[in-house]
């Protein structure tokens, strides 16, 4: 019995803890012997169970007042880049290491507001640089799915989508800056969405590139998305760029028709070479919602091939500026010098990670005197070419469908992506344009390659329009037989 | 454009990060590919665009210019490697 209690959705367990069925305690006690279980995994690199059952014992007092939130004592995995009062939070980064954020972020102190309790903070490249999580001063997580040889999650978010996949919590929260969300979710056979930008309040999340990243859930199913983030959303006084926009209820939109919906596949994301599992997915996936009604067109996303040298000038140049603040000052590891500038060197040289130091360099540099104009100016030139790509699309259609990775899960040190970086980086080939043009975009799993191995789908909508990618992503889940690791 | 050893030492100081003597042509060959590869943008036609600098630009209200939190230096101080007097502590900067 206990044990069943994590397989249950946030819906089904919403349900169970309303009709006494099981206490709040015990589906939090049922997590945490799932996390003990599944250590080896490496998906938490802090476990807060005390707290947890404390947050669930007060939640349980209300259900049986009947009262509550929306997740009331639901429990949670967050991932370690969301600074959480009093709980230690790294972005998976020597740097950070002993670093207690003396305040909570807004998408937490959301969540927790809605009743939810946290299990444990989750693994993830360090501070969000990296497509497979293996850049994280933790380790890398190994994908749940992994056979004979230990296969990446994903990443930056591969805790979170590991965990959500291993049923080591309820749902997780993640952050996505050209893909971080989707493709992990992808890989471990779970559902992602990343908002809008300007959806999810920026507060308390350790920055990485402020005018990409964008917070979200990864979850069981669509439904339980859509519980999450309408309850991580909302304008924040606290981050400006944060958009005063009404949140929906995400879940009214289920189950709705899909008829005359136009779905637009763009034909550049047809790309030499494409595997051929997934480019029958995405032939699947299409004739699913044409089945139900739908109308499928192709579009044309002319410069989305130039999406990702675009990102990779404008992400590590924010990124550069982002990160400047860790000098071994005011708060992570200090490594003494003689003079200020050695005390920075050292602490900065011994704090970060290659993948890190690589990105700042590359952004201090498209950011130098001499090469601002000729690459990052053009970098940001070219983003509106992207974008203005999208609005053009969506006069002709109201969704596009694309695959969200290009390959399934990959093994663990893949020895020629961590030879040449670039190769790592084309695993956000589908991913990445999305974030430059600040659309919303949901991973789904649509089914297994030759291999046994998840492959996600990816619905995009137009800025603020998640409701539409939900309407769709329910009628494709119905009629996807995925088999999901249960 | 290719970049020099020289850069490459230029570009680190810049970023505050040490690279060891024995990894400076490794990084200088690792970034002239990078850059080799960014390359592309350039068969890009950008006469007459503006640089998108914000994809929510349309959301972006003002507000009023107030203080709404005060008295936090505990807390400001609570992670600083080393602090003294009530203020963070740095190696001696003037003779």
């Amino acid at each position: 019995m206990m044990t069943d209690l994590t397989k249950l959705t946030i819906a089904q367990a919403r349900e169970g803890l309303r009709a006494k069925e099981f206490s709040a305690q015990e589906l939090t006690h049922a997590y945490i012997a799932n996390m003990e279980k599944k250590r080896h995994l490496n998906a938490y690199v802090c476990e807060t169970p005390e707290k947890a059952l404390e947050q669930a014992a007060l939640s349980q007092n209300k259900i049986e007042k009947g009262e509550g939130g929306d997740l009331e004592g639901i429990p949670l995995g967050i991932k370690d880049l969301f600074c959480t009062k009093g709980i230690a939070t790294t972005a998976c980064s020597n740097i950070l290491k002993g670093f207690v954020p003396p305040y909570e972020s807004t998408v937490t102190a959301k969540l927790l507001a809605a009743g939810a309790n946290f299990l444990g903070k989750l693994n993830l490249d360090e501070f969000a640089m990296g497509g497979s999580n293996e850049t994280s001063a933790f380790g890398p997580v190994v994908n749940p799915w992994s056979k004979n040889i230990p296969l990446v999650a994903g990443g930056s978010s591969g805790g979170s989508a590991a965990a959500v996949a291993a049923q080591m919590c309820a749902a997780a929260t993640g952050t996505d800056t050209g893909g971080s969300i989707r493709q992990p979710s992808a890989y471990c056979g779970v559902t992602g969405i990343k908002p809008t930008y300007g959806r999810c309040s920026r507060y308390g999340i350790i920055a990485f590139a402020s005018s990409l990243d964008q917070a979200g859930p990864i979850a069981k199913d669509v439904r339980d998305c859509a519980i999450m983030l309408k309850n991580m959303a909302g304008y924040d006084t606290k981050d400006a760029t944060s958009a005063k926009v009404d949140v929906p209820d995400f879940e009214k939109f289920l189950g709705q028709d899909v008829r005359g919906l136009r779905i637009g596949l763009p034909k550049e994301f047809r790309v030499d070479g494409l595997d051929k599992n997934v480019a029958a997915y995405w032939d699947k996936a299409a004739e699913i919602l044409k089945a139900r009604g739908a109308d499928v067109v192709e579009i044309s996303l002319p410069h989305s091939k130039y999406a990702l040298a675009t990102y990779y000038i404008i992400a590590p140049a924010e990124a550069s500026s982002n990160l400047a603040r860790y000098d071994g000052l005011r708060f992570g590891n200090r490594v003494d010098g003689e003079h200020l500038d050695d005390m920075y060197i050292n602490s900065r040289s011994k704090g970060f990670g290659k993948e890190v130091k690589r990105r700042i360099m590359i952004g201090t540099y498209v950011l130098s005197a001499g090469y601002y104009d000729a690459y990052y100016l053009k970098a940001q030139k070219v983003r509106r070419l992207i974008r203005d790509d999208f609005v053009r699309a969506f006069e002709k259609c109201d969704l596009i469908l694309t695959p969200t990775a290009p390959t399934a899960a990959f093994p663990i040190g893949d020895k020629s992506m961590n030879a040449n970086p670039i190769l790592m980086w084309l695993n956000d080939i589908f991913t990445v344009s999305i974030s430059l043009a600040g659309l919303p975009a949901m991973s789904l799993p649509i089914g297994l390659s030759e291999d046994g191995l998840p492959l996600g789908i990816q619905l995009i909508g137009k800025a603020f329009d998640e409701a539409t990618i939900f309407k769709a992503a329910s009628a494709l889940e119905k009629d996807i037989d995925f088999g999901g690791k249960k | 454009m290719a970049i020099d050893t020289q850069t490459v030492k230029k570009i680190a100081f810049l970023s505050r990060l040490k690279i060891e003597d024995d990894k400076i042509d490794a990084t200088e060959e690792e970034f002239n590919k990078i850059l080799q590869w960014v390359d592309q943008l350039k068969e890009v036609n950008t006469d007459d665009v503006e640089p998108l600098v914000s994809v929510n630009e349309n959301n972006i209200t003002m507000r009023q210019d107030e203080v709404t939190d005060g008295n936090l230096a505990k807390e400001v101080l609570a992670n600083a490697p080393m602090t003294e007097y009530g203020y963070f502590a740095v190696p001696k900067v003037v003779e």
